[in-house]
This record gives C-alpha cells, structure tokens and sequence, in this order.
C-alpha cells in the first residue's frame, strides 16, 4: 500500500482524517467536507496555480485569461460542454500542450519549458491508453523504471498497486484480455503507481455503463481520500462532478463561469450559464423592485411580486429572472399561504421518473415551468392530472436571483 | 457479403489470375526444362539451376543486389519511419502539407526521371557510380513506400499511447522505442519487405545509377536476355519468384496469426 506523502506544515489536514474508512453516516460525511475548505482561509498557499493562462490555436483561443487555483488534496472538477477548453486546461497542465501566455505553477514552481515526463503530474487518459503490448503488471512497472527503482521494489509497489484497484489476479493478462471497467481499474492503478502529488482524470469513466460509473465515482473519492493526493477531474457529466469534487469550475468558451463546492454552486449559481448546466431550472423574467433584509422583491411583467435570496449578487440593470429548481416548488389544488411565492396554472405534461414525478406546468402567465414532487409524497388515490388548474409555491428561500 | 458463384464471376476470376500467373508459371515450368532451347520441353531437369549457381557473373549480380536491397531497404526504413513519425505526430509544424504532399510524389513520378536526375546529381557532386550510388538511388525511391506504410498505421494507433508514456516519466525516445515502435512493428516490417523487393526488382533506376562492379541481378538478367534467353535466366526468375514468394507468405501468415490471438483475447474479455 503507497503510504500517504508527509503532510507539509500549514497544508490543510482535514481529509486526512477520514485514514480511508468510510464514512459511516451522511452527517459524519458533511462535517468532514465542511472542514475541508481551503480556499477559503486567506493563509493557503494554492498547490496549483493558473495565472493568466491563454491558449490560442492560430485564430481560436481554447483558453481565454484563465486565473485559477487548486490546493492540496482538494478533489478538483473541470465541468463544461464540449470544447469549452477543459481538456486544454488539463493537458496544459500535464504539458502536453504549451501555453501561449500566461504561466502555470506547481507548488510554487513554474511549470513553463518543463517537459511532461518531468513533471510530478501523472495522467489517466479517457482512452486508458493501456500499452497493449505489456501485461497489466509491466503497465503498471512502467512508470517505475523509467525512474530506475530496484527490481524488487517495482514488484512490490506493482502487487500493491493491483490490490489497490482489486486486480490481483489479472497481472499476468494483457489490456486486450480485460474488460472496460477493468481496464479502468488498471489505468487507475498505472497512474498512481508513481505516488505523483497530482493526479489528473480526463474523463476516467465516460467509456463506463452508468451502474458501474456511479460505483466507481464513490471508489475515486475514497481513494482520493485514503492517498491524500490532489485529483483533478475533467469532465462533462455534472452528476459526476457533484458527486467526487470538493469544489468544481464550470467552464465555457475558454472562461471560467463559476468556481465553488457543488452545494453552492447549485443551490446558488451566479449566472444564468451555471444555473442551466447544472440541473433543471426555472426562470421566470422579473425587475427588481426593492433589495431589502436579505429579500429582493421582483415584479413580473404581468404585475405579480415574487420573493428571492438575495446574497449580494450583482444584479445589474435591475432586469432578472427569477430562478427556482424544480425540487423547490410545491404544488397544490389549494391557493397556497400568502407569505410563499405563488404561481398559478395549468398542468400541462407528467413524467412518472420511479422516485419522483416531474410536471410541467403552464403558468396563467405563459411560461412554462418544471415541478419534481417526491413520489412518496403524492397521495396515490387522488393524484393531480392532466389539465388540472393548480398552484404552484415556494418559500423565499426556494429561489434565487439571475442577472438577465 | 455472401455472394454465389455466378458464371461470369468464375470467368472474371479465372481470366484475372490466368493474365496475372500465367507468364510467370511458364517460366517456372520452362526452368525445370531439359532443352537448351526455351520453347521447347524436353523432359524435367534441374541442370539449369546448378549452371546458374556455376555461372559467376550471375552469382555476382545476385551478390551485389542482395547487398544493395538489405543496406537500402534498412536505412530506407528507418528514414520513411521518420517521416511518417513526422507527418502523423507533429501535426502543427509549417508546411506539414506540402510535406506530406512530396512525400507521394516519388510514388507515382515515372522511374525514368528518378534514376536520371540522381544520376545528375551524383554527377554534379562528383559521386562515382557503383553501389554506393545503386543504394542511394534505392533509398530515395523506397523510403518514400515506407513513409506510406507505416504513416497509414501510425495513424490508426492512439496518440495518447505515447502521451502516457511521456507522463509515466519516458523520455521521447524511451517512449518511441518501448512504445510506440513495438506497435507500429508489424507496418515496419511491412515496409522493409517492400522497399527490400523494390530494390531487389529494379532495373531503371540501377541502369542509371550504377558503375563497373555494381551491377545489380536485373541489370545482369536484361543485359543477356538481349544476348536470347537461355533457361539459365529462368531458373534465377524462378529463384527471385520463390524468395518473394515467401517474404508475402510469412508477412501474411504472421498478420493472420495476430489476427486470431487479437480476436482470442477479446473473447476472453468478453467471459471477464
């Protein structure tokens, strides 16, 4: 078993608690990440540091003044579309493609002419990018003898790498012999072979069926505790990305929209980009009437005043839409309390989903919005239909502000 | 597709093969002939064959053209390897196009005009004509085959291999040899033979480019069939037929070979 490299003074030790047992209950998992929150104490020096990093193939930049920092065992999400300059990012950092201005830092270093097999930054490629010609061991040796370890040393770490990844008994097989999650497995494994103090995923389990993505995505964030190495993920599955990161960056056009831990960044999004890419949203156009208290007050164009968070977000000119994720909306046959938003219309389409119901609701107003109701809460002998007049509400704490 | 035997396919075949083997079956045949006169059969005999082996100018010519075919063909290979590294992996240098573009070129320019502007050159640098220039000559026109070879399999094969093994701490050429030349392996074999038969059948360029002492065995052969062709020359054809006759089928029984151990491990994958 690689043992964890020395925690240097000052670096944040909150992870390292967890020592690889798995939480046993939500709470103990909330509080172990809450105390995890690096960037937010002023005294942490970033591990990785991305400084006005740009990168321009000949008239198209893929990366656009990007500033960023990651720190030490943080499990670190890129998340945007395709081409949105995530993998760009990633292999800058890997050094497999130059930096056309700007400069990236490694633990204080700058990283710029330092050629990829010097950097202390091993990856695991989308491809697995498995030699087919090694068995799974010699994959996994590779690595190590390049850097020149004794024999009997690579056997060891090569036998701990596979009981790492529960691999033991396919040493001997080549890449070609294995299945996809196997295969997974064994890039895994060559990648961290190395002990590197950072491990980069570009998109490790797209190539995966969704059960076993899900299962190894909670294999990764227990690994990435018990190694107490800084992951960085790039990837455009946002379940994927809520469920390892402690922080996540949502990517577009070559910028940074947002960067913040998963609740944040969906329970508040800064920007109409962010709200729409992670999850379902509701929007609803509005000008903002009074900031008071915590409260903004909108009104909506046919006269109607709704109340959203407000939490110091720039709202512009005053034009916003009014943003609610479906969980967050009750529905009803009754006119809902009057301190709650509420919202009248017409139930429009169901979707019964297993666990939940989704409606979509046409508002009197003409917008059209999404409910998702716990099935478990739907009394099961008078349901709400098709075509039923409803109420639709949510506490001012169910919603938000998005500049328009 | 599963097509049935029609009998136009069963002509089209059989004249196919027949306009492509006939000529060279009846030189074999006519090799194992007794008469001295080609035309003639006069029962089997092997004796042309040892008046081959006994005749010492041919001897030489084979010599020679083995010499120049196994020196050209190596240097041809590791140069077209190059090229083809150059053209498939480093997609962003200036004038990759045009690069890429001349590298076809010498497959279609007429052999006439190679040989003749190599013999210029070597005139121009003052290169005496022997089997230094033969093997130059042969380089340049082979190595571009190679390029073609290898290049088609380069591309195929994944780029981040070789990434991987630069992040796994391989330096550029421990990543090429450990990695990337192991997998490209078979197209480079592939490429030797090729540029090894080009080399070992021409004639033209040779004509040009050879000097006293370095003359090649087509060179040899051609200069005596104008003298008549005597069974003696079938029976070096014949040799040349059955030596690449065998380079083809070992290169293919080795291709079908990793074809089945390929399709083998993804069954056992499969059960995995």
């Amino acid at each position: 078993m690689p043992s964890s490299p020395p925690k240097q003074a000052g670096a944040p030790s909150g992870k390292a608690e967890a020592g690889g047992s798995k939480p046993s209950t939500a709470k103990a998992v909330a509080n172990f990440r809450k105390s995890f929150q690096p960037w937010l104490e002023p005294d942490t020096a970033p591990f990785i540091e991305f400084r006005n990093v740009t990168k321009r193939y000949g008239a198209v930049t893929a990366v656009d003044q990007l500033s960023l920092s990651i720190f030490e065992r943080e499990f670190f999400a890129l998340l945007g579309p395709s081409g949105c300059g995530k993998t760009t990012l990633m292999r800058m950092l890997a050094g497999f493609e130059e930096i056309s201005s700007g400069a990236i830092y490694l633990a204080g270093e700058d990283l710029s002419g330092v050629p990829p097999y010097r950097r202390p930054v091993n990856m695991m490629f989308q491809s697995y990018a498995l030699f087919p010609h090694m068995s799974v061991a010699n994959n996994i040796a590779f690595g190590l003898k390049q850097e020149g370890m004794a024999k009997g040393e690579i056997t060891d770490r090569v036998a701990a790498m596979l009981a790492l990844v529960k691999m033991q008994d396919f040493g001997s097989r080549k890449p070609d012999q294995l299945s996809g999650g196997q295969r997974q497995r064994v890039a895994l494994a060559r990648s961290l072979a190395k002990q590197p103090k950072l491990l980069l995923l570009d998109e490790p389990l797209g190539a995966l069926d969704r059960k076993l993505r899900e299962e190894t995505q909670f294999e990764l964030v227990d690994l990435q505790e018990k190694l107490g190495i800084t992951f960085m993920i790039v990837t455009h599955d946002q379940e994927e990305a809520m469920t390892v990161a402690d922080r996540i960056a949502v990517m577009n056009a070559g910028k940074l929209v947002q960067v913040a831990p998963p609740v944040e960044m969906y329970e508040r999004p800064t920007n109409r980009y962010v709200a729409d890419f992670l999850g379902d949203i509701n929007l609803i156009a509005g000008r903002v009437k009074s900031q008071s208290k915590g409260v903004v007050t909108l009104e909506t164009p046919a006269g109607q005043r709704l109340r959203a968070n407000d939490d110091g977000v720039d709202l512009g000119n005053g034009n916003v839409w009014f943003a609610t994720r479906p969980e967050k909306l009750a529905i009803s046959r009754a006119k809902p309390a009057a301190k709650l938003n509420a919202l009248e219309g017409e139930v429009w389409d169901i979707a019964y989903l297993g666990g939940q119901t989704t409606y979509k609701v046409r508002l009197d107003s003409g917008e059209m919005v999404k409910v998702a109701v716990l099935n478990a809460t739907i009394d099961a002998h008078d349901p709400i239909t098709w075509e039923e007049r409803v109420w639709l509400s949510c506490p001012t704490e169910g919603a938000f502000a998005l500049s328009a | 597709m599963n097509r049935n035997w029609t009998a136009f396919n069963i002509t089209s075949v059989v004249f196919g093969f027949a306009f492509l083997y006939i000529p060279i079956l009846l030189l074999i045949i006519y090799s194992f002939n007794e008469s001295k006169l080609v035309t003639v059969w006069a029962g089997f005999s092997t004796k042309w064959y040892a008046a081959a082996f006994a005749n010492q100018a041919l001897v030489d010519a084979a010599w020679v053209t083995f010499q120049v075919a196994f020196i050209s063909a190596s240097i041809a290979t590791v140069l077209g390897t190059m090229a083809a590294m150059a053209l498939v992996r480093y997609t962003r240098f200036n004038g990759r196009f045009l690069f890429s573009g001349m590298i076809y070129a010498p497959l279609v320019m007429p052999e006439v005009i190679t040989g003749l502007s190599l013999l210029l050159l070597f005139v121009a640098i003052g290169l005496d004509r022997g089997m230094l220039t033969v093997i130059l000559a042969h380089i340049t026109f082979s190595m571009c085959f190679v390029a073609v070879v290898v290049q088609s399999r380069l591309s195929t094969m994944d780029a981040s291999l070789e990434e991987a093994a630069l992040d796994l701490g391989a330096t550029p050429t421990r990543a090429f040899f450990s990695v990337t030349l192991p997998l490209i392996l078979p197209a480079v074999l592939a490429g030797w033979m090729l540029a090894f038969t080009l080399s070992l059948d021409d004639l033209v360029i040779a004509q040009f480019n050879s000097g006293p002492g370095a003359t090649t065995l087509p060179m040899k052969i051609f200069s005596q069939v104008r003298l008549g062709v005597t069974p003696e020359i079938n029976a070096v054809c014949t040799i040349l037929v059955a030596i690449v006759t065998t380079g083809v089928v070992i290169a293919s029984i080795s291709m079908k070979r990793q074809e089945i151990a390929r399709q083998r491990a993804q069954q056992l994958a499969a059960q995995a």
